[in-house]
């Protein structure tokens, strides 16, 4: 059995020697290293909680300019009726506990030469290590009439929690029976592969239950359905058959919310609720470090071993940011964040980080308020190619059913908690 | 003082070889939790990993593999990790209280 580090770290006594052990590495100020995170969302957080659990002489400082997490995944079910905002909300009183510096505040310059966040509040943190998980900007510029539609709230994504999903829910309570509700699908890559068809699902849901002679037109840039076609086909035919039609190779070009239409290069479409979701990149904050590097200047690339940046040294990025084959999720996120915190702990103490890390994903999506289903895989780190590989182990359910409706929302209540508590 | 410093450098570059301050089962657990809760206790109908004995989350682990225990979702996760591994795993949660 290998000492590990905490025990060596006991036995060789006092704090100086600690810092200097610490600081013979990477540390640039001396005393206890220093990690800044930016970003409280399912990446950022899981990692600020972690850092402190594993390297407990790190100084966290976690800057994120909500008051309270609200979670996207299970959003769906808010928009389908099934649940409230409240469900959704979390408070992140509870990570201080850790010993986590939490800042109210949003990071608007970043220094890579000077090691330096600066905040929109005019705060200067220094850090060792500068860790990023924005999640994703979405570019409603992509979409012609966008930003006037929205901000005349005739058109939303809902893609981040919050009013807009209050909003769509809103809207989809005013539509008349009969009524025409729209969703548009961005290509790949976008955040959460199989959210908008489960959107579809439950909207279906909504309305064969309370507005039966309305129609759902899905508008999808993709040529098919992304993610878990044969489960998203079962339960549009078997509960909602003649209610959904989908349009593949139909990318919404433009939105009008005066007249209520949206536009393909084939078509202008009658809607009566709008729920467009345009192409989306990473976080703002990545491009003001430098390190929305890859080759189609959207997302980050990084070493996946410590999800280093590999533009940038010492910044590292985590979460929907990343560029890399693998789902855009909130289960990914929270585990990229502890892979990523343990090889911040490695590096600041002069070592590597685990050669081999190993990440999961699952993705549960509800199909009804009774049924559900969910992809799972698990990818293992590939040296030679430089990249998470999936083994092919791996799959999704074919159909739902009722204990997979239940394990997605004991996954929710653990989630949260692990990431939040 | 120069000496014990350079001594404790020393101590800590040797020690980099195989000690990692969070050892691979740990490492390899943690993401189960985001389904099993935080520290293995979860909240609702997902069971819980913490206690468990290690033979038997070995044997599990196993059993979802080859299908001999049916599951809804581990016949999957299972499939992703090496016997070594389930070991590591199996160590850790069996010590989480
Ligand atoms: C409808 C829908 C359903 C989904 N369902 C699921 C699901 O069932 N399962 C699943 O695993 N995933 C699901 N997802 C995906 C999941 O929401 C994302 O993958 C996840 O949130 C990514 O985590 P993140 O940490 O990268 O970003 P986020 O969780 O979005 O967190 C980013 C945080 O960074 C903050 N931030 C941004 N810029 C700054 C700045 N400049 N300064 C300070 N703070 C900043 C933001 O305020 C935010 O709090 C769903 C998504 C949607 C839209
Ligand atoms: C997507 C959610 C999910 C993830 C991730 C997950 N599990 Fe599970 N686990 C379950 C569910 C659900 C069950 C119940 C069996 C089933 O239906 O698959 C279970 C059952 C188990 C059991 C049996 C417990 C008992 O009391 O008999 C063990 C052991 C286990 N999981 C280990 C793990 C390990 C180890 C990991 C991480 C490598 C993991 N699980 C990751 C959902 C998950």
């Amino acid at each position: 059995m290998s000492i590990n580090r905490r025990d060596f770290l006991k036995v060789s006594g006092a704090g100086a020697a600690t810092a200097l052990i610490a600081g013979c590495a990477t540390t640039a100020s001396g005393g206890s290293p220093k990690v800044v995170v930016v970003g409280a969302g399912y990446g950022g957080a899981t990692c600020a909680k972690y850092l402190r659990k594993w390297g407990p002489n790190i100084e966290v400082t976690l800057i994120e300019p909500n008051d309270k997490f609200v979670s996207c995944p299970r959003s769906n079910l808010v928009i389908g009726g099934l649940r409230n905002m409240d469900y959704l909300t979390h408070s992140y009183d509870n990570l201080a506990k850790h010993g986590i510096n939490m800042v109210k505040d949003m990071v608007v310059a970043i220094d890579p030469a000077k090691r330096t966040v600066t905040t929109k509040g005019g705060k200067t943190f220094g850090y060792d290590r500068l860790v990023l998980a924005p999640g994703i900007d979405v570019r409603t510029d992509t979409v012609k009439g966008y930003k006037e539609a929205e901000a005349a709230s005739k058109v939303v994504h809902a893609w981040k929690a919050g009013p807009q999903t209050a909003l769509l829910r809103k809207q989809l309570e005013s539509m008349p029976d009969g009524g025409v509700f729209v969703m548009g699908i961005p290509g790949t890559p976008y955040r959460c592969p199989p959210g908008p068809y489960e959107r579809i699902s439950l909207v279906a849901s909504y309305l064969k239950k309370h507005k039966p002679k309305s129609k759902i037109i899905v508008l999808d840039s993709n040529p098919d359905i992304v993610s878990k076609k044969p489960l998203f086909t079962w339960a549009w035919n078997s509960f909602y058959a003649g209610m959904i039609e989908y349009r593949g190779t139909n990318a919404v070009m433009g939105v009008d919310g005066n007249r209520m239409v949206v536009s393909t290069e084939f078509d202008d479409i009658k809607a009566d609720v709008m729920n467009v979701v345009p192409r989306q990149r990473a976080g703002e904050l990545c491009a003001m470090a430098g390190v929305r590097n890859d080759a189609s200047g959207n997302w980050c690339s990084v070493n996946f071993t410590s999800f280093e940046s590999t533009a940038v040294p010492n910044v590292h990025i985590i979460g929907d940011s990343v560029a890399a084959a693998l789902p855009k999720s909130g289960h990914m996120a929270t585990n990229q964040a502890k892979i990523c915190a343990a090889a911040i702990v490695e590096l600041l103490a002069g070592r590597q980080p685990e050669a081999v890390p190993v990440i999961a994903n699952t993705c549960y999506s509800d199909t009804s308020d009774t049924t559900g289903g969910h992809v799972a895989n698990v990818y293992r780190y590939n040296a030679e190619k430089k990249a998470f590989v999936d083994p092919g182990g791996g799959g999704a359910t074919p159909q739902g059913d009722e204990l997979n409706h239940a394990y997605a929302e004991s996954w929710a209540q653990n989630i949260w908690a692990e990431v939040l508590s | 003082m120069h000496k014990i410093l350079i001594l404790l450098a020393a101590g800590a570059t040797l020690l980099s070889a195989n000690a990692f301050a969070v050892e691979r089962g740990e490492l390899l657990a943690s993401s189960c939790m985001s389904c099993h809760g935080p520290g293995g206790k979860s909240k609702g109908a997902i069971p819980s990993l913490a206690g468990l004995e290690k033979a038997y989350f070995v044997k599990s682990m196993q059993d979802f593999k080859s299908g001999a225990r049916p599951a809804s979702v581990m016949h999957r996760h299972s499939k992703g990790y090496t016997d070594a591994e389930y070991a590591l795993m199996g160590e850790y949660f069996s010590k989480l209280k």
